[in-house]
């Protein structure tokens, strides 16, 4: 790292942290997608952090054993899909309260991930390839930071997808409509319960997809402190994207950037302090539900089915 | 039963144990949908061990002699079951004002770190000045920490799920902050930590048990909290309070004060969990403080169904089960994380029992 700052002084500081962003904010981007989605219909999944380290498990599982990472991927939004399922159908019941299943997934998925995968803890499963956008660059640094994943690049790209199929798509009216008011819905003939299903699996493949970049891409292994948290972190994020795909795209970036910050400050030398930087995204989404809540109205962005919402 | 049926036969005056028993019944059948999650875990979990090629009831075996068979395992069983007790108390209280606050975890880590710092400002006096101290400070912090999301919720409407949530991993990283930098102790080399609190300031153990008096706090907090809950007009105001908000209102309870002061307590009953830890375990605050306890907790208060009382034994079977991981890993070579895969699978299973609850009868008499 001295040889960075030689060659590109304080410039590193920006540099990394963009890098860091692009790598970091992809499994933030996927999770977040997925909670939109899920929110959307007026549901709330707390439990994506055991869906994403059992995305993280069951795709590099999938890689080691089939030689293939986009196997791998398949295999964690599968995996995803099906807890997402899992969540969906539980909390379709009566009485059932769905942040608390959430949170009960969370320490299952988290268990059971620890416990199949800790025989992927030592073998190296391939990994996805990663496409040098720097290799323009002769700065080593520069290439580096900007080494992306296709599977970033798809994330990017389903953000705005996303935000145009709720919008202008029968599909996206039903979800938003089920979201809004399940009575509306019911009286207009959809099954409530079924539509938040699939909106409950669609965003736990996400979150699966979002674990399988962690194992296998960046950091690119599987071990038990893999996630830090990003799937807990979810529902923060759509708070904070006010449940709009495209700002959660910038969420993730802005959060992943913030996560990349303390890293990048030690490399010039400066070590304190920064995990004050990590709790930033926190601070900021707690600051922006205090001003955006109230307890006579609630902000219009939210789906008012929600319970986050009331 | 018809329109001709004998109308209002004074029924003959019951005896005591006849009016017990519809009571008992109603009680037996309340109790009905946990008996079916536990049954259901236990089938599921002894499904996953058996696919890993073991026998389910060997396993179980094993496990009850890990976490209760013996004084020593007994004992162990008690020693994780104390903070889980404390932390268990953060979820349950303001459950019953109908809140659902999951950041017990942060609470106790600041709790942990307001001891470290209680004691690094004493040092030099004696035990008897630096306890209470830690005790008071740990349970200040994890109550204004909780009764911050207590009071976003009450004032601002900010949900408390997702606020506790937030306030806890910004307390995490304030602790990540100072642990690392300002409070770090410079002899801790390869585990950033505090200024340890000194041996004579450590927790000792209660008489006759190789057990912490941790314990003790956790049980006197549990008795008190459901005293506090369940037999004051406090409690039955916030009890109300979680049946119908509206309602609550409407009669003139202080809601928000109620909210507040009810997330207070809990914060300080996390708070306490991790001055325990402090004290009594680590002899300082470092990232050891994370085990999750405080997730661990949520659990804890939801298969005790939020009574106060309830989480004493739940905590200790939790505690048990955790504690009978390391037998299970040398017995049968079961990872330590099986353990986590019980609690997830008795969680999720209590959880969707809930869809029965009212539903199953013993009798057809009783309702």
């Amino acid at each position: 790292m001295d040889q960075a700052a030689s060659t590109i002084g304080l410039w590193g500081i920006p540099l990394a942290v963009l890098g860091g962003a692009l790598r970091v904010s992809a499994p933030f981007l996927f999770v977040s997608l997925g909670e939109c989605i899920t929110e959307k219909s007026g549901r709330v999944n707390l439990g994506l952090e055991g869906t994403l380290v059992m995305g993280a498990m069951s795709g590099y599982g999938v890689s080691y054993l089939t030689g293939s990472p986009w196997l791998g991927v398949l295999g964690a939004a599968s995996v995803g899909a099906l807890f997402g399922a899992l969540h969906g159908y539980l909390c379709g019941r009566p009485r059932v309260n769905d942040i608390a299943v959430g949170i009960a997934l969370m320490l299952f998925g988290v268990g059971l991930a620890f416990y199949l995968g800790k025989p992927l803890i030592q073998p190296t499963a391939p990994r996805l390839p990663a496409l040098g956008l720097g290799d323009f660059s002769d700065v080593p640094q520069v290439r580096s930071a900007l080494q992306v994943n296709a599977l970033f690049l798809l994330g990017i790209l389903l953000a705005p997808a996303l935000r145009w199929t709720l919008r202008n798509t029968s599909w996206g009216l039903i979800l938003r409509t089920v979201g809004e008011s399940a009575e509306a819905a019911r009286a207009m003939g959809y099954d409530v319960n079924r539509v938040r299903l699939w909106a409950t699996l669609a965003g736990g493949a996400l979150a699966g997809i979002g674990g399988s970049f962690l194992s296998l891409f960046y950091p690119g292994s599987y071990n038990e402190g893999l996630s830090s948290g990003q799937g807990l972190m979810a529902v923060a994020l759509v708070i904070f994207a006010r449940w709009d795909p495209v700002r959660c795209l910038y969420a993730s970036l802005l959060f992943g950037g913030a996560t990349a910050l303390g890293p990048a400050l030690q490399s010039v030398g400066i070590t304190s302090g920064y995990y004050l930087f990590n709790a930033a995204p926190y601070a900021l989404t707690l600051f922006i539900m205090v001003l955006s809540s109230s307890t006579q109205r609630s902000s219009t962005d939210q789906p008012a089915e929600l319970v986050v919402a009331r | 039963m018809t329109a001709s049926a004998p109308v209002a036969l004074e029924p003959p005056p019951r005896t005591r144990v006849q009016r017990l028993g519809p009571s008992l019944i109603a009680w037996c059948e309340g109790q009905l949908p946990t008996a079916l999650a536990v049954a259901v875990t236990l089938v599921l979990f002894g499904g996953f061990v058996a696919t890993a090629g073991h026998n389910p009831l060997a396993v179980y075996a094993e496990m009850y002699r890990g976490a209760f068979g013996t004084w020593f395992s007994f004992q162990n069983s008690l020693l994780r079951a104390a903070p889980l007790m404390l932390t268990g108390l953060c979820t349950a209280l303001p459950a019953r004002l109908g809140l659902m606050i999951i950041g017990g975890e942060g609470a106790l880590v600041v709790g942990g770190l307001a001891a470290a710092a209680a004691a690094a400002a004493l040092r030099g006096a004696g035990p008897t000045l630096v306890i209470p101290a830690m005790m008071l400070s740990s349970m200040l912090a994890g109550g204004l920490w909780i009764g911050a999301a207590g009071a976003l919720r009450a004032l601002r409407g900010v949900n408390e799920t997702i606020g506790s949530l937030l306030l806890s991993y910004i307390g995490i990283a304030v602790f990540n902050h100072l642990v690392e930098g300002p409070f770090r102790d410079p002899a801790s080399l390869n585990k950033a930590s505090t200024p340890p609190i000194g041996e004579a300031n450590m927790l000792g153990n209660l008489p006759g048990i190789d057990v912490h008096v941790g314990l003790a706090f956790g049980v006197t907090g549990c008795l008190l909290c459901y005293a506090l809950m369940d037999h004051t007009v406090f409690g039955f105001s916030a009890r109300i309070v979680g049946g119908n908000p509206r309602a609550a209102r409407l009669s003139g309870l202080g809601v928000p004060r109620l909210i507040i002061i009810t997330c207070a307590i809990a914060g300080a009953a996390a708070g306490l969990a991790g001055m325990v830890e402090v004290a009594a375990i680590h002899g300082t605050a470092n990232a050891s403080l994370m085990a999750g306890y405080g997730y661990a907790g949520i659990l804890v208060a939801f298969l005790a169904r939020h009574n106060a009382l309830a989480i004493l034994p739940v905590a200790l079977v939790l505690g048990g089960i955790s504690a009978s991981g390391g037998l299970l890993q040398r017995t049968f070579g079961l990872p330590d994380a099986a353990v986590n895969v019980l609690q997830g699978i008795a969680f999720v299973a209590l959880l969707a029992s809930e869809t029965f609850r009212g539903q199953l009868r013993l009798s057809r008499s009783t309702r």
